[in-house]
């Protein structure tokens, strides 16, 4: 396993009848790394990553995933990625334990089922029948379903959807601890607070062409961008972009004789950055 | 939560360690598969409770409506018609529910994610032939208790008759099966499953002898019920529960035990070649 690269893509084409989903897309993911694909639905986000995954014929280019061509993907490939659709799994009547230790069956080297269960919260739930679960639950049962193999890869496809706050931060934590441990993460999502939270660097597709690819604090040149500085003035809020916020507060600090009221200094989010970017279709 | 999932096994190890293959390593997956599924069936009350009663109606209500009627040779119409009931019941369950079942689990995308594990397709296929022997043989159980308490049926004595009773249970289950698993391919979505198959089934019943005797149908028909596994199914069970004077209403005046075995063989090794290359694991919509 010398190559560095989990997944290397280039020229990526994928035309479905008269609509082109997916095009001239390079990609490039490191071993251990985590990699957030963001996008607007439709963006060809999925279809990138159910081509990796296997699941889908591309039309042209080239691409690699653990250095096997996953267009026709074998056992043992099989068994070193994991894959947590975005679809989430029905398994009615049968309980968490049951799936998950049915599913370590088809792995060489699975994990304990218990650990696993455990690790995804679902320890209290283990005996549950899988219909009685949350859709939060169900979904940490995918994702379990997902890393019971112990793989070297894990392709997460909007993981967190319909999830609440508590449950997405504990969620990252388990993402976190995936990571830590050497596991490759590829993940798409809606959230932005989730690419920021988790990946190392992250890449923006829009229209099927990927028009970005950096890490969360610099995408877009965020980092670079102007700085915006808001108050409360005598006629009302005002708003002022800044290369050189602390000047500009110091100066505010000596007119009010102080404490400036409603004082606020932010960079561009990653949310607004991404927003300008896909509305412009490049970055600004 | 926030645990590491142990014993993580590294991403070095878990380089050398090779996917099992091979019939033996496919032979385990499809018997777990096939515990999980017979499991799960169990469990849904309703499916258990309409799949068992279906022939049963069917006994009662053939017998209630034409059952005294006497057929040449001396049995009742309800008597002739308790082999075909067992077959049509063999055949309902492993062709039309396994592929309106597994139509609406490729809707669901549970084929989709089994299809992302290393699960050896042939695995799943095996482990649904399972549950639909496991269905069979439940259904074989209530019909012929209901069937003998009736007088319909004369249990037969000999070790000879049973054995040919569980052959043709086992390879016209496997042969009905792989057809249903073929099938389920057909229909573009879940919902459309059960107006797809339903008929198929149907008409099937209807051309092999299930309903009436085999050699008063039409006889440009015959051939063509000949050609599918429920008319083997069905006079295979008549071999079993049946007087011997009887083989002399099959076409061929004999049971063709051997040729049974032969047709529903042929059925389940093509079936399987056939589903290994044409199955779809995942929708329409999704290719």
């Amino acid at each position: 396993m010398a190559e560095e690269l989990a997944i290397r893509v280039r020229g990526l084409r994928k035309v479905y009848g008269a609509h082109t989903a997916v095009d001239a897309l390079d990609l490039d993911v490191h071993r251990g790394e985590c990699f957030a694909l963001l996008g607007p639905n439709g963006a060809g986000k999925t279809t990138t990553v159910e081509i990796l995954e296997g699941y889908r014929q591309r039309t042209a280019g080239e691409v690699e995933v653990l250095g096997t061509d996953p267009r026709r993907p074998d056992r043992d490939w099989r068994a070193r990625v994991g894959i947590v659709l975005q679809s989430t799994g029905e398994f009615e009547a049968l309980t968490v334990r049951e799936v998950v230790r049915h599913f370590a069956t088809y792995y060489p080297a699975p994990r304990d089922p218990d650990s696993v269960i455990e690790a995804v919260g679902l320890a209290e739930k283990a005996g549950a029948r899988t219909a009685l679960l949350s859709g939060g639950q169900r979904r940490r049962l995918d994702v379990a379903l997902g890393i019971i193999g112990s793989p070297q890869l894990l392709f997460l496809d909007e993981p967190t959807t319909g999830f609440d706050p508590q449950a997405r931060q504990e969620f990252w934590e388990l993402i976190r601890s995936l990571s830590a441990e050497g596991t490759t993460i590829l993940l798409t999502t809606h959230y932005l607070a989730e690419a920021e939270a988790l990946a190392d660097r992250v890449g923006v597709i829009d229209a099927g062409r990927m028009i970005e690819v950096a890490t969360p604090a610099t995408l877009g040149g965020r980092d670079t961008a102007a700085t915006v500085v808001s108050w409360d003035g005598p006629d009302g809020r005002e708003q002022v972009r800044t290369d050189t916020p602390t000047a500009l507060v110091t100066k505010l600090a000596a007119t009010f004789g102080g404490e400036v009221p409603g004082l606020a200094v932010a960079r561009p989010s990653l949310e607004e950055t991404y927003l300008s970017m896909i509305n412009t279709g490049d970055p600004s | 939560m926030t645990a590491t999932p142990a014993p993580a096994a590294s991403a070095a190890r878990a380089a050398t360690v090779r996917a099992a293959t091979g019939p033996a390593h496919t032979a385990r997956i499809g018997w777990e598969r096939g515990k999980l599924e017979v499991k799960e069936f169990l469990r849904q009350r309703e499916s258990v409770v309409f799949t068992l009663a279906f022939p049963v109606v069917l006994l009662l209500l053939f017998g209630a409506i034409i059952g005294g009627y006497q057929i040449d040779g001396g049995l009742t119409f309800a008597q002739y018609f308790v082999p075909g009931i067992l077959a049509a019941g063999l055949f309902g369950v492993a062709f039309q529910t396994l592929a309106i079942q597994i139509a609406i689990e490729r809707d669901k995308h549970i084929l989709k994610r089994l299809r992302g594990t290393p699960m050896p397709p042939a695995a799943y296929f095996l482990g649904k032939i399972i549950m639909v022997l496991a269905m069979v043989v439940l259904e074989s159980i209530v019909l012929l208790a209901i069937a003998g308490e009736l007088g319909k049926v004369r249990l037969p004595g000999s070790v000879h008759a049973w054995t040919t009773f569980a052959w043709v249970t086992l390879l016209g289950t496997a042969a009905g099966a792989l057809l249903g698993i073929a099938f389920s391919s057909i229909p573009r979505t879940g919902r459309a499953a059960p107006a797809t198959i339903t008929p198929v089934a149907l008409i099937l019943q209807f051309i092999s002898g299930v309903y009436f005797v085999f050699t008063t149908q039409p006889h440009w028909l015959q051939p063509v019920g000949a050609f599918f596994p429920l008319k083997w199914i069905a006079q295979g069970y008549r071999s079993v529960f049946l007087p011997a004077s009887y083989a002399a209403y099959e076409p061929a005046k004999a049971w063709e035990l051997g040729r049974t075995a032969l047709v529903l063989a042929v059925w389940a090794v093509g079936g399987l070649l056939f589903a290994l290359r044409t199955f779809r694991w995942k929708t329409r919509a999704d290719e």
